[in-house]
């Protein structure tokens, strides 16, 4: 067979198919990375029964209800075949995001605002849980046994890639609109420009045409009548099922989770990183490590997909701590000496009512330059009593909006990257990795449930349950890192004894059992 | 490495109550601990959530022993 016609053939499925997968991706994470300014427009300013919908809103619905995803559009899939099934995902993922950008505030509408928030959060999570299976599932049937690894890796960057998108846009949109324009209307801008993304990505997926795979087995009557019960009730799948999540999936997501999302987190809320700052180090070391997904996947090809997968494990469970220790002590502010320092701007004095009392709240605000360009803003706050014959309570003082030297900023660049070098070993191979353990015809269903679990419960979850940790009382700055380093750890152990180091055979063709 | 792999099953399956336990145990403590009021309705909901989604995966951990023990994973399909 003409061997370029082939590859022409597989680069077009691959392109068609990792088009609609990012533009999901974009679609669930602009909905985190704006989760803040979508919080004050959408959910009322006190607390309340509203606090209930905000927190699970925000936090977990969507992460949640991703599993369900996979279960509901996976037998679908198994039933009337991946393109279809996909193609229902991306209608579903790119409306409900279009609709989000289109919900009146709460001023507008009350509560309804963000009930219907929620409803389209779950309906994002529902159609992810759909998407990336059949994404994989549908690669991996039309690549040759002995490049799955390779092929299926570019599906595997349409993640990153999703986020890098939605970070790009967020902050080009702020940039320029402004600040002020950006958290009044403009953050509404990512979620409409959801459309025209996917409405060129349905137009291209429409002209796909079936898996290979699939349609060979429908031919021969042999499509499962119910994927559910013949993935999960089968014991001889379900046991590999369980041995996906626990020995794979469930480390591959906090990796993937601690490296790109704890990360900012961290940089932004632990060590009071400027906005921008914050982003611009995700994405160079987005941009750096994307190609290693390529390079990673294409080489499980060739050395078989568990120790690629584990050694990223291993290694964010070493390095973890080490490197978070150093963006604390890189931007810790409290200990400069006066000789680093070129400017202190004049104070900015902001008084403010203490609600219910006639007390008031005084804080002083100013910028520190310092020699190597690195500047912040020292904010110093003391509540004064309404009865003068009370002493003023002097708050700890505040160190915020930290922008880094030219060098601090490369080397945060530098860790950053190293994190998502380790995303890239263990989430380039392991789309190959999980077709291969299902046999067609309950793959889709049998791959998306320890995926989502593993990447959507166990990852989603990692600034959720790090943050939740590094609030008890007594707890470090570091000790939310504990989550992220215990589950990979389990993870590495369990995939180091049970799972196979099965290399591709290179010298046969297709000859999956079906 | 099957005798490993049997023995290991064991822990598994003790693994899986255990963690539900613990967490069972740092919700009743944390949600005591949260201010009356807002706090610790969000402190509830929010430990509610975490039994919620680890109580079924705790669960699947003790079936992966319970294979494990009986030998499930000596011979994988791709070996």
């Amino acid at each position: 067979m003409n061997q370029e016609p082939q590859q022409s053939s597989i680069f077009k499925v691959i392109g068609a198919s990792s088009l609609g997968t990012l533009i999901e991706w974009y679609d669930f994470y602009i909905f985190g990375s704006l989760a803040t300014i979508i919080g004050s427009q959408l959910f009322p300013a006190d607390a309340g029964a509203s606090a209930l919908i905000n927190t699970l809103a925000i936090f977990a619905a969507g992460f949640i209800v991703r599993p369900f995803g996979a279960l509901v559009f996976g037998r679908l899939g198994d039933l009337i075949g991946r393109k279809y099934t996909f193609l229902l995902t991306l209608v579903l993922m790119g409306g409900s995001t279009f609709l989000i950008g289109l919900i009146p505030s709460y001023s507008s509408i009350g509560y309804a605002a963000p009930i219907l928030v929620l409803i389209l959060r779950l309906v994002q999570g529902l159609a992810l849980g759909g998407e990336y299976g059949g994404a994989a599932t549908y690669v991996a049937e039309h690549a040759p046994a002995n490049k799955r690894g390779y092929f299926t890796s570019w599906i595997q960057t349409t993640a990153t890639g999703g986020l890098f998108l939605s970070l790009g846009i967020i902050v080009l949109t702020k940039n320029i609109l402004g600040a002020e324009a950006f958290a009044d209307w403009g953050w509404r801008i990512p979620f409409l420009l959801s459309i025209l993304l996917v409405g060129v990505s349905i137009y291209i997926r429409m002209k796909m045409h079936e898996s290979p795979m699939f349609t060979k087995l429908k031919t021969e009557g042999k499509v499962s009548k119910n994927p559910l019960k013949d993935s999960f009730a089968n014991k001889a799948n379900f046991k590999m099922v369980l041995l996906a999540l626990f020995g794979a999936t469930m480390g591959q997501g906090v990796i993937w989770y601690t490296g790109q999302f704890y990360a900012q987190s961290f940089l932004e809320n632990t060590c009071h990183v400027d906005f921008n700052d914050s982003r611009y180090i995700l994405l160079w070391g987005i941009a750096f490590a994307t190609p290693f997904f390529v390079i990673f996947g294409s080489w499980s090809d060739k050395v078989g997909r568990k120790w690629i997968m584990l050694t990223g494990m291993l290694l964010g469970v070493i390095f973890y701590r080490p490197i978070y220790q150093v963006f604390l002590d890189d931007t810790d502010v409290s200990k400069i000496e006066q000789k680093d320092i070129q400017e202190v701007g004049n104070p900015v004095i902001t008084r403010t009512a203490v609600a219910g009392t006639a007390d008031s709240l005084i804080t002083t605000s100013s910028t520190v330059i310092l020699l190597n360009g690195a500047s912040f803003q020292k904010v110093q706050s003391h509540t004064q009593y309404a009865d003068a014959s009370k002493t003023p309570t002097v708050l700890p003082e505040v160190y915020k909006d930290k922008k880094l030297s030219t060098g601090v900023f490369w080397k945060f660049v530098g860790l950053i990257f190293f994190q998502i070098l380790l995303v890239t070993m263990v989430y380039g191979p392991i789309a190959a990795f999980l077709v291969e353990l299902f046999p067609t015809k309950i793959r889709y269903t049998s791959m998306s449930l320890p995926y989502h679990v593993g990447n959507g419960v166990f990852g989603g979850l990692v600034p959720f349950i790090a943050t939740l940790i590094a609030s008890f009382s007594g707890a470090m700055p570091l000790s939310g890192l504990w989550y992220p380093i215990g589950i990979a750890a389990l993870s590495f152990i369990i995939g180091a004894i049970y799972l196979s180091n099965k290399k591709p055979d290179h010298s046969e063709a297709e000859t999956e059992s079906i | 490495m099957n005798g490993l792999k049997k023995a290991l099953g064991l822990f598994w399956i003790i693994l899986g109550p255990a963690s539900i336990i613990f967490m069972f145990m740092q919700a009743i403590e944390k949600v005591g601990l949260a201010e009356e009021g807002v706090h610790k309705t969000n402190t509830a909901l929010q430990w509610g959530i975490i039994l919620f989604i680890f109580i079924p995966i705790s669960a699947g951990l003790v079936i992966f022993g319970y294979y494990a023990l009986k030998g499930e994973y000596d011979k994988l399909p791709e070996d």
